[in-house]
């Protein structure tokens, strides 16, 4: 073993008392400014991936980002700095930064829409998990997926806390931990054809891994049928939850932000104007209160617990839109809390009358979509997506899963697919937490139940 | 940072038990600075310093820590952490990594900048997207016009147990406009380059003068915007295809660059990126396009995106052709993929590709540099060519399947071509094909003179995911009986 004195990492920020410690260092008021910001966000992660049941990569980051921000009047200025950990060089870094952002007020012109709260507003949250050490991880991977017959198992794993804290020089204090795991894996057939399995949540359990782990291993030998060739036209489907969590991803992109709208690039315009609209039993929200988001933004704004964003299938009263304080000041609105980019972070789809465990049942003959990949709108403005089906897709008859599938390509619109298309939803939407990983771990999520839809057009 | 990271991490690293087969140390030290200005007005500007280091120990397996304190603590305990990960792999990883041959080779690599954008001062760079906003002129057909600049500055130092010892910086620039019309319930954009910005380049000012930002970009997006919103939807049906530089690079990317990753074609993406309809045993006897198609790797292109001299598994680069007279080659694999290919039967070869998106990222197959060479036939030879065809540009759409063969792909601007004439633009032109088949239909290529270095700063892949910056300069490519669509309004 080496003989390394530990030091104060980064991983000193995933604890609320060195964020205050850092705070009060630099958030003194100053009649230079009238507002000085800290917003963090921080992680300290294990992550492992496997290919054919053996370990690829297994790394473990200590990250700590800091954003110093100084407004004056009509303008603002901001820089965002790697932490070493200990408070005293994090701190004189960042007011060195904050004395050149300072400077930097004096030679950019007033931005006619920067908004800032009026008051100084505090939250804490902090949801402690149990989470396996990755050794543990790796081990346990090895016991259960590395047996003879060994599957071919390919999989990630990602764990650790997960920090986004905000306080300001007029006394605002906030604080969002949350721990937490995610670890999805596929076991494959052949070539493009696997069961996807995905175990998520704050407190590991062995037992529950195995068991999901085993339940994925009897689902298998469904993928070894021969597969079927659909040819391009339009078929009756239900969409798993993870299906719907990848279109209502995609609708999230553009689909509910004030600017979008105010600028006729989102892909809900026809609804915005109108012309088209969803099933009354499509009723969409934010819901930042029943998901793992932090309730303020990096600006130091609260959130509230819930915006609708379509109601019983129509634009609600309020607009359906998600108005970041910039866009709000633009276009003259209130603004809801959303972030810069005004995308969802806790989208709500709710529940229909299609009994939990009855989806196949329900959809009798058609196609059942495990999972989708790729989407992307084939003309926005109309919310017309596309995207490929993939790894466990079958045709199902009377009910009984027939066949896998070869990929087929699907161009719809979200309008007539979630409109005149839908059929039904599950009765119990299940929670999906977002599990990206670009640049850091994300703490958004989509709840959604399943869904059949009529007339789903594949093309190629 | 790099001042000392050397001599503490050598020093921290002569700690490690001698079970430790070989430990290397990358540290990265990024600025950039992002401006726009939206509307003619200025948001905040927003600089990000971004330092740390990224620790790999061999012992019995492989591990990786990444940590942003360099202090001599914080380096012992992100060893220490590294060799713990190690240590927890050993006989349960793909390949046994203690007996992968690693590249013990030295050298310098430095971006070719004429005029450094850290000579200009923020008001002058900020007075920039005030013009190319201004630029765009005054319709009122015109709602939104969006001018941004990002610029960054990298540097990075790598070094090892084994004596190699890179050092490089690179200095990228990326300007992008996009521009907004409406007129009779129709709205269309137009950028420069590409919503995700199709013109970076690695250099300096002189970047956005190659990219002809300041003096024709604003004017030309705002026209193009406007004869979109007034143009017929892109008609249904097979057509011969011309596609411009800025969408050939996206058809390069997705339907030549993915597949060809090493990783992928060994199984690492299949969890998420996913797989490639490409196999081991195709190199060297797969036609993967017409004989038209030459495919090349080259980080040595000056100014490209991805250009480098080492790749972060210290592999020294070199240009290499991946596809020639449309024969597969060669794939995208580094040092260690090549490797796991080989044990498993198959030395296909491949090229210095190992990235990785930042410290606290660990190297995977990447795209690099990815390039089609240029053919022999002109701009007005190829659109002559064709009796009833369509020129494409732009993208603003994509989506592939996860073999990386069935691709739909749409574009901002196209224009029929009619008798071998350029006619009408049409709007919301979209194409789609498969990958295997599409690229033997390449019938000409074109000449230096149609050709043009893009590329993207947001190539995504990897589980943790990574997004890193690729190069693709192509010449424009033409096409027989695509499968042409337009949109749904």
């Amino acid at each position: 073993m080496m003989d390394g004195t530990a030091g104060r990492t980064p991983e000193a920020y995933t604890h609320a008392a060195q964020f205050e410690e850092l705070a009060d260092a630099l958030l003194r008021a100053e009649a230079s400014v009238d507002r000085t910001s800290l917003y963090l966000r921080a992680e300290a992660s294990d992550f492992l991936r496997f290919n054919h049941a053996a370990l690829r990569q297994a790394t473990t980051v200590q990250q700590a980002y800091a954003t110093i921000a100084v407004e004056r009047g009509l303008r603002r200025a901001e820089s965002t700095l790697t932490l070493s950990g200990e408070p005293g060089i994090d701190a004189r870094r960042l007011q060195e930064e904050r004395t050149l952002l300072v400077g930097q007020l004096d030679l950019i012109p007033d931005d006619p829409w920067l908004l800032r709260p009026d008051a100084a507003t505090r939250s804490h949250r902090d949801e402690r998990g149990t989470l396996p050490a990755a050794e543990g991880v790796i081990a346990q991977v090895h016991e259960l997926a590395g047996g003879e017959p060994k599957p071919d198992f390919v999989g990630f794993y990602a764990g650790g806390p997960v920090i986004h804290a905000f306080a300001d020089s007029l006394g605002s204090r906030h604080w969002h931990r949350v721990e937490s795991f995610h670890f999805d894996w596929c076991l494959y057939h052949r070539a493009d054809k696997a069961v996807k399995t995905a175990y998520a949540g704050r407190h590991w359990d062995k037992t529950a891994f195995a068991a999901k782990l085993e339940d994925a291993k009897r689902q298998v030998p469904l993928l070894q049928r021969e597969a079927r060739t659909l040819s391009p036209g339009k078929y009756r489907v239900a969409l798993s939850v993870s299906a719907m969590v990848d279109l209502l991803a995609l609708l999230s992109w553009g689909g509910f932000s004030l600017k979008a709208r105010r600028t006729g690039v989102s892909s809900l315009m026809r609804l915005e104007r109108g012309d088209a609209h969803f099933d009354p039993r499509f009723t969409l929200e934010e819901a930042l209160g029943s998901g793992t988001a932090p309730a303020f933004t990096a600006t130091g704004f609260l959130r509230p617990e819930r915006v609708a964003l379509v109601q019983d299938g129509k634009m609600p009263a309020t607009g359906g839109t998600l108005n970041s304080p910039r866009s709000a000041a633009e276009y003259h609105v209130q603004h809801n809390g959303a972030g810069e980019e005004e995308f969802p972070d806790s989208l709500h789809l709710a529940g229909g009358n299609i009994a939990h465990g009855a989806l196949l049942e329900t959809l009798d003959t058609g196609l059942y979509v495990s999972n989708l990949w790729y989407l992307n709108y084939s003309d926005r403005q109309a919310g017309r997506m596309t995207g490929m089906t993939r790894f466990a897709c079958f045709w199902v008859e009377h009910g009984r899963l027939i066949a896998p599938i070869h990929v087929m390509r699907f161009d719809d619109e979200a309008l007539r697919m979630f409109g005149a298309g839908l059929v039904g939803l599950t009765d119990s939407p299940e929670f999906r937490p977002n599990s990206d990983t670009y640049g850091s771990r994300q703490l958004a999520s989509i709840t959604t139940p399943a869904a059949i839809i009529d007339g789903f057009q594949l093309t190629l | 940072m790099f001042e000392t990271l050397e001599s503490n991490a050598r020093r921290v690293a002569e700690r490690l038990p001698a079970s430790t087969t070989h430990w290397a140390v990358r540290g990265v030290r990024e600025f950039s600075e992002q401006l726009c200005v939206r509307q003619s007005v200025a948001e905040a500007p927003r600089r990000a310093h971004d330092e740390g280091v990224m620790v790999t120990v061999v012992d019995g397996g492989m591990g990786y820590a990444a940590c942003s304190d360099t202090s001599d603590a914080g380096l012992a305990a992100t060893f220490e952490r590294a060799r713990a990960l190690a240590r927890a792999g050993a006989g349960r990883c793909v390949i046994d990594y203690e007996r992968v041959t690693r590249p013990a080779v030295s050298g310098t690599y430095t971006s070719n900048v004429e005029r450094p954008a850290a000579r200009s001062t923020l008001p002058e760079r900020l007075a920039w997207l005030q013009e190319v906003c201004a630029a765009t002129g005054t319709d009122p057909r015109i709602v939104d016009r969006r001018a941004t600049l990002r610029n960054v500055s990298t540097h990075q130092l790598y070094f090892t147990s084994d004596g190699a010892r890179t050092e490089q910086q690179w200095e990228f620039m990326t300007p992008s406009l996009e521009v907004t019309a409406h007129a009779n319930g129709v709205t269309q954009v137009r950028s420069s380059a590409g919503q995700y910005n199709g013109f970076c380049q690695q250099g300096g000012v002189e970047v956005l003068d190659r990219a002809g930002f300041r003096d024709t970009e604003g004017p030309r997006v705002a026209r193009e915007a406007l004869e979109l919103v007034g143009a017929p939807v892109c008609p249904s049906q097979r057509l011969d295809l011309l596609l411009m530089p800025d969408q050939m690079m996206l058809q390069i990317h997705e339907s030549i660059g993915h597949p060809l990753e090493l990783d992928r074609i060994l199984g690492d993406e299949r969890n998420f990126a996913g797989t490639s309809f490409v196999t081991l045993d195709m190199f060297g006897n797969y036609q993967y396009g017409s004989e038209l198609l030459n495919v090349s790797y080259d980080p040595s292109r000056p100014h490209e995106f991805a250009s480098f001299a080492f790749d972060d598994d210290g592999a020294p680069a070199q240009r290499a052709l991946l596809i020639e007279r449309g024969l597969l080659k060669r794939p995208l694999g580094g040092l260690l993929s090549q490797a796991r290919a080989r044990a498993r039967g198959f030395d296909v070869g491949g090229v210095a590709t190992t990235r990785s998106a930042g410290w606290n990222r660990a190297p995977i197959d990447r795209m690099s540099n990815l390039n089609v060479e240029a053919g022999n036939s002109s701009l007005d030879q190829m659109v002559t060519s064709m009796d009833l065809g369509i020129v494409m540009q732009t993208n603003c759409s994509w989506s592939i399947d996860d073999s990386r063969n069935k691709f739909q792909f749409g574009c901002e601007y196209a224009r029929m071509v009619r008798r071998g004439r350029l006619a009408e633009v049409v709007r919301n032109p979209n194409y789609r094909g498969i990958s295997a088949t599409f690229w033997r239909s390449l019938a000409m290529v074109g000449d230096a003179a149609t050709a043009q270095v893009m590329g993207t700063p947001y190539c995504g892949k990897g589980e943790p995911a990574q997004v890193i910056r690729v190069g693709h300069a192509s010449p424009a490519c033409m096409f027989s009986s695509v499968d042409v669509f337009g949109g749904a309004l």
